[in-house]
């Protein structure tokens, strides 16, 4: 099933790539491809290295095996500057925000337009207000980043990642720890801003309903390895019984309830072993 | 036995493999000194962190040391009566030794943790990741400018650190205990060479100032980024300056006013 | 950053003070004031001994420093120590007959020369030498000739 999907308009494809830490294997072999235009979410449980998919893609970390190929650009045969030319394009939203600490919310939303333009400050401060407006956080400019909560700062770190209009924005774990309110308004806030601004996005995250109900297109990871794929109906619908169990959130199915050990009863009778 | 030579070998390989990357990272750092020259408004933001905060503790530790110096100095030599040489006394061992090597540790205590803990924090809340997905360099923006401003405010501190003493140190010696202060300053002037005590403390300073950035910074972004790691590798940075620098001010010692 | 303007005027401050600690270290502390700046002109007395006389000890008159030694080196045709001294050029009537000897500072301290005036009028010029020189005493030859000769008295 790994090539099934067409990659003519893929703005991000994923081929054959491999990935371990240590003796952990992260990915095996697995293949994906990310359409333009469209929201694609990547799925699966804590520990299964979907975090570590996203810094693939950003060039932070490199592949033992396979490639990755950004719009049309191989990321990790890229020479320097040209990886920093690309992730220019790209922003990307932290699961912690990842807001300069020392900087007020007004200062980290206009950094990376000072880092990479020379534009006047009159025009830095047009435009960040405008991101900011478009978060609905204008009015929290002055506030310094220990003053947010989780959810705002989730947001000023999204201002701070359409600051350089790129093309695609990855966000990691977008809706984990965020109370209703807050989720409902991330949700809203990904969907506007992909359908507005014409991005491609790429949401990891393991919350089923929310990630379901916006993404155009998901990918099931499990044990390194893709285990469903297909729009969030042909997931629900799907057959694997693995898929189901993660789906439904079920506490015994393919995955176990219990670590792996040996038999509970021979366990316990094994008196006078520590271990 | 098998297992002592197990653990040694393999504390030998992972101290290496720390060198190495702490050297790695020292050129790093050094190859984004032009691009922090371009932008001076980061290393005089840095300037402030490091130097000006250091300012108090490093003044008033001097003049206490100072002071310390001149009544110790003062009972021993009065036992020769040679009172009227504690200036040089006092000057020589501030300028020479003690101004360098206690303003660097105090320096690695103040700002050194600081550093480290920082950038660790950094490090953990995903801050430098983040910078570098902004296509920001994190070593140019983050890492070079705090180590140059270590290697500008040391020698500094030092200078301030020595000058505050001396002055204290004339004040309890001819403000509290009657030296003559014209013998104080002038046998002072006679004995202290610029080229070989002053400058050489200098020196001293500035490679201290160099060892203990480099530690601070690099503990701090080699931190396990986790609070537990943070807080070990400030640690760290403390008891590896203090030694580099208690070990590197003996070598330098010996080969400035060695014959 | 509200800030900027009084962290820069802090960093000024820190920075005008370490030069100030440095110049005062410089010129306040240490002998930098004290040469390079002042005119000299340079003597030559020849010694037969020097003792532990170095370069950059002070030359003095009447107990005041009028100068240093610049240079210390052996004549192997005379086995003589040829000390140079610069003299600062304020002093420039120095008598040709004046006589030069080395003395020590106190019993332990460093060893100088000191130059005893003659009554000639012709004044000592650049490159001139003096004739009547007297050793370093070398304290272990001293005690050493003072007890032979108390040996001999008792005789």
């Amino acid at each position: 099933m790994d090539n099934s999907v067409s990659s003519q308009d893929s703005l991000v494809s994923v081929r054959n790539l491999s990935f371990s830490r240590g003796d952990k294997i992260i990915f095996d072999d697995i293949s994906l491809d990310f359409e333009r235009g469209k929201i694609s979410a990547i799925m699966g449980p804590s520990g299964t290295g979907k975090t570590t998919l996203l810094k693939l893609i950003g060039g932070q970390l490199f592949p033992d095996k396979g490639s990755i190929t950004v719009d049309g650009q191989n990321v990790h045969k890229l020479r320097r500057t040209e990886l920093y030319n690309l992730r220019k394009r790209l922003g990307m939203l932290f699961q912690s925000g990842a807001l300069l600490t020392d900087m007020s919310v007004y200062d980290n939303v206009a950094f990376p337009l000072r880092e990479h333009t020379h534009l006047p400050e009159s025009m830095i401060r047009t435009l960040v207000l405008m991101k900011l407006q478009a978060v609905g956080l204008r009015g929290a400019r002055n506030l310094m980043p220990n003053e947010l909560s989780g959810g705002m700062a989730r947001r000023i770190a999204l201002a701070r990642a359409i600051a350089l209009d790129p093309m695609m924005i990855l966000y990691d774990e977008p809706f984990t720890g965020q109370d209703p309110i807050s989720m409902g308004v991330l949700v809203h806030l990904i969907k506007s801003l992909n359908n507005i601004l014409g991005l491609t996005s790429i949401i990891v995250s393991h919350d089923v309903h929310d990630t379901s109900a916006i993404a155009d297109y998901i990918y099931v990871l499990s044990g390194g390895k893709i285990v469903g794929q297909g729009t969030p109906k042909e997931i629900q619908q799907s057959d694997s019984e693995w898929v189901q169990q993660f789906m439904t959130g079920a506490a015994d199915g393919p995955v176990h309830f219990h670590y792996p050990a040996k038999d509970y009863v021979d366990d316990l009778m094994s008196v006078g072993k520590r271990y | 036995m098998i297992r002592i030579l197990q653990y040694l070998g393999k504390s030998t390989r992972t101290s290496f493999t720390k060198l190495g990357r702490a050297t790695y990272f020292l050129l790093q750092t050094v190859s984004g000194i032009p691009s922090v020259l371009l932008r001076p408004r980061l290393l005089l933001n840095q300037l402030y962190s490091v130097g000006v905060l250091s300012f108090l503790i490093i003044t008033i530790s001097g003049l206490f040391v100072g002071m310390v110096l001149g009544l110790q100095g003062y009972y021993t030599l009065s036992d020769f009566g040679a009172e009227e040489t504690l200036g040089v006394m006092v000057a020589a061992s501030l300028v020479r030794e003690l101004g360098p090597v206690v303003s660097a540790l105090l320096f690695a205590g103040r700002a050194g943790s600081a550093l480290t803990a920082e950038i660790g924090l950094m490090k953990a809340t995903e801050q430098l990741s983040g910078m570098e997905m902004m296509a920001v360099d994190p070593i140019k923006r983050i890492i070079t400018p705090r180590f140059l401003a270590g290697l500008l405010a040391m020698p500094l501190l030092a200078a301030l650190f020595s000058a505050v003493g001396i002055i204290g140190g004339q004040i309890i010696g001819s403000g509290l205990l009657g030296v003559d202060e014209g013998a104080y300053w002038s046998q002072m002037q006679a004995s202290i060479d610029f080229h070989d005590d002053i400058l050489n403390g200098v020196i001293k300073s500035i490679v201290f100032g160099f060892v203990t950035s480099w530690i601070a910074l690099f503990e701090g972004s080699d931190a396990i980024p986790t609070s537990e790691g943070v807080s070990r590798a400030t640690t760290r940075t403390v008891v590896n300056s203090a030694f580099s620098i208690l070990g590197l001010d003996f070598i330098l010692t010996a080969l400035m006013f060695g014959e | 950053m509200q800030h900027t303007s009084t962290q820069d005027t802090l960093v000024g401050l820190f920075v005008a003070a370490g030069i100030v600690g440095l110049f005062f270290l410089s010129m306040q502390v240490s002998n930098l004031s004290s040469f390079g700046d002042e005119e000299s002109y340079t003597i030559i007395a020849r010694f037969e001994n020097s003792g532990g006389l170095k370069v950059k000890s002070p030359v003095s008159a009447a107990g005041v420093k009028i100068g240093k030694v610049s240079s210390i080196s052996f004549d192997p045709k005379t086995y003589q120590s040829v000390v140079h001294m610069s003299i600062y050029t304020q002093y420039n009537t120095i008598p040709t007959d004046t006589s030069a000897s080395i003395y020590t500072a106190g019993l332990l301290g460093e060893q100088y020369v000191n130059l005893d005036p003659g009554g000639s009028e012709e004044y000592l010029q650049q490159d001139s030498a003096i004739e009547i020189t007297q050793s370093a005493i070398i304290l272990e030859k001293a005690i050493g000739q003072f007890l032979f000769k108390s040996a001999a008295e008792k005789k």
